[in-house]
């Protein structure tokens, strides 16, 4: 008796293990059938920036098209460096991203510091304020935005000028403070012990002091938060505006500087070498940070 | 300490929010040698104004309706009505947008923008799919992930990868897998159907163009918001779940009633995210389709910057900033409304 019922209990277990391990397998199965459709798309433009473009067309209607075999070199890159000034792109884009990453730090972490710390009257209908132009789309102020830049004066190294069209502050200093940004800093600010400033203030530092010497050492994770999606931004997202306000090729960024891929509809190796060199810096950013990345992104869903 | 964000905002902004209010009824351009004037809501009648005419077919001496060669009943032209000011000022000046026949009449809905009424359209009908469907597949992603398996970091990684990938690179490289002749996913769909799939132009199609631009739309930003839901998952407590298991909840009442509770609000967020994201949709059309064709692409954002900065019709492209402002601004005061405290 005992011994037919503990084969049943072992057989129940063998069935309920075999039903596990089989439901296991339908999972992986389908994050991997999932994880296809993701990735595919992506090795396909590195691996084909690699052919030439008979090659490329002809091994797209196989598993080919998704291994670097056949004819394979850089000859579409040095062709893609020949066509457009692609170096200098990349240099403006660089330049442009770098510099309102920290403007932008810098001035929306004083501004957070001024809100959370520091009492001034106003300060709740200033934080209102910038709050509600969350919900305006740059989109919706991108024209008479170019309005306005082209009839602001500018003091710069030809002199005085009215305008600010064909520059890169034209490109840097609309986008340095965006109600996002100070919002997830008065987040984190808010979060903060209140004593430190406190303690801080008695022992007589200033204000400024307290917000370099205390604040910002204790705010890393927020930094990493803000610089990441700025990043994005920045060098990802810029298109419709410098579109609008940058015509000369000296100060167009990378993804404009796309436009002189447009009309080849037959160098498709040569377009897929230039959406590599953009797209890989930030590839390999992300897969070497790509909590931090993941986290940015969650953060921004804690609005509300 | 505030100055120099707030000035910044104030400048860039704000500013410009009201310019465009007070752009939209002028004739202002970028540059002009006339002097601006106050046109009042003009622009927005541009934009807005339609008609409806009905007409009755042909008929010949004896009452017949008269066929064209295809044995289609023939209407007369509408320029009679549109060319004739005297006699139907609300025609005037007006295009046909779309018709349909009832009864053997044809009513023409007629519009002075077409095109705008076309970018409206298809900008409505993008949010009106993308946003439901976007946020259901990001949603069935997180559940898939949100699971404590070996290697689940991984596919989180690759799921997201597109979303740190730039629009403006996505559109360009669906352009080759779209494309009608060699395109990849031609090439995909034949060799799985061994030949059998007749090869589609994506983009060049004016009933395949827009539904491709979605789907791209939709793999770019997908993982963005399964990140969104996936944070919002954490958020529902694990001792919910033991209650559930131990009630003997199956695997859909325990979604229902544990986990999607506990979602509302994030559920709110993600879809106005979502929306407000589809409503700029932009760099997509601008690289794939430049609207067309036939303008079955065309977006207000697109419409936008074609007339402001292409045309430099500075008060155009303002009046469709406003109505588009006017837009998301409904929708989050909807998403306020629904995420209101309740009692």
């Amino acid at each position: 008796m005992y011994f037919t019922d503990s084969a049943v209990a072992d057989a129940g277990e063998v069935v309920r293990n075999t039903e596990r391990l089989l439901s296991f397998l339908w999972h992986y199965l389908l994050l991997s059938f999932i994880a296809v459709i993701f990735i595919f798309p992506i090795i396909f433009m590195i691996v084909s920036s690699l052919k030439p473009d008979l090659q490329l067309l002809t091994d797209s209607s196989s598993i080919r098209a998704f291994l670097p075999v056949g004819d394979i070199s850089l000859d579409n890159y040095r062709e893609a460096f020949q066509r457009a000034p692609i170096g200098r792109f990349i240099l403006n884009s660089i330049l442009v991203t770098a510099i309102t990453l920290v403007l932008s730090l810098f001035i929306c972490s004083l501004a957070a510091f001024s809100f959370v710390f520091i009492q001034w009257q106003g300060r709740h209908i200033a934080f209102s304020i910038i709050l509600a132009t969350y919900i305006l789309p740059f989109e919706a102020v991108a024209v008479p935005l170019l309005m306005l830049v082209n009839n602001l004066p500018w003091l710069g190294v030809h002199g005085f000028e009215w305008g600010w069209l064909n520059s890169y502050h034209v490109q840097i200093i609309p986008w340095i403070v965006k109600a996002l940004e100070i919002f997830l800093f008065v987040q984190y600010f808010k979060d903060l012990p209140k004593e430190l400033v406190e303690a801080a203030r008695v022992d007589g530092a200033s204000w400024f002091s307290i917000y370099r010497r205390v604040i910002m050492p204790l705010s890393g994770p927020v930094i990493a938060t803000v610089a990441i999606l700025k990043f994005l931004e920045m060098y990802n997202n810029q298109f419709i505006w410098p579109i609008m306000v940058v015509q000369e090729e000296t100060y167009r960024p990378i993804m404009v500087g796309l436009q002189y891929f447009f009309q080849l509809n037959t160098a498709w190796g040569e377009i897929m070498a230039y959406l590599t060199i953009i797209t890989l810096p930030v590839l390999i950013f992300y897969l070497l940070l790509q909590r931090a990345f993941i986290a940015s992104i969650a953060s921004t869903g804690v609005k509300g | 300490m505030a100055g120099p964000a707030c000035f910044l905002i104030l400048l860039f902004l704000v500013v410009p929010f009201f310019m465009a209010i007070a752009f939209s009824m002028t004739n202002q351009r970028l540059i002009s040698p006339n002097p601006t004037e106050y046109v009042g809501l003009d622009n927005f009648r541009g934009l807005f104004s339609l008609a409806i005419l009905t007409i009755e077919p042909e008929k010949t001496a004896a009452g017949a309706v008269k066929l064209d060669a295809e044995g289609q009943a023939q209407f007369p032209r509408l320029r009679s009505w549109t060319r004739d000011k005297e006699n139907y000022p609300q025609y005037h000046r007006k295009r046909e947008w779309f018709h349909w026949h009832w009864n053997g009449k044809r009513t023409v809905v007629l519009a002075q923008d077409v095109v705008f009424m076309k970018a409206l359209r298809n900008t409505t009908f993008f949010v009106l799919i993308v946003a439901p469907l976007q946020s259901a597949l990001a949603l069935c992603l997180a559940l898939l992930i949100n699971r404590p398996l070996r290697g689940i970091n991984l596919f989180r990684t690759i799921y997201f990868m597109p979303v740190v990938i730039s629009m403006v690179v996505v559109s360009m490289l669906w352009r080759f897998i779209y494309d009608g002749e060699n395109g990849l996913l031609n090439a995909i769909l034949n060799s799985l159907s061994f030949g059998n799939i007749q090869t589609v132009d994506w983009l060049g199609n004016t009933t395949t163009a827009l539904p491709a631009i979605m789907a791209m739309s939709i793999w770019q930003s997908v993982g963005f918001h399964m990140v969104i839901w996936l944070s919002g998952l954490q958020t529902v407590p694990a001792t919910l779940y033991e209650a559930a298991r131990v009630e003997g909840a199956s695997r859909w009442q325990t979604f229902r009633y544990v986990t999607w509770p506990g979602l509302r609000n994030t559920a709110i967020l993600v879809m106005l995210v979502i929306t407000m994201q589809a409503f700029t949709l932009f760099p997509q059309v601008a690289i794939m389709t430049s609207g067309g064709p036939l303008d079955s692409t065309q977006s207000l954002v697109f419409q936008m910057v074609e007339r402001g900065y292409g045309k430099q019709d500075i008060s155009g492209g303002s009046a469709i900033s406003v109505f588009l402002f006017l837009f998301v601004l409904c929708i989050s005061l909807i998403q306020r409304w629904l995420t209101r405290e309740k009692l």
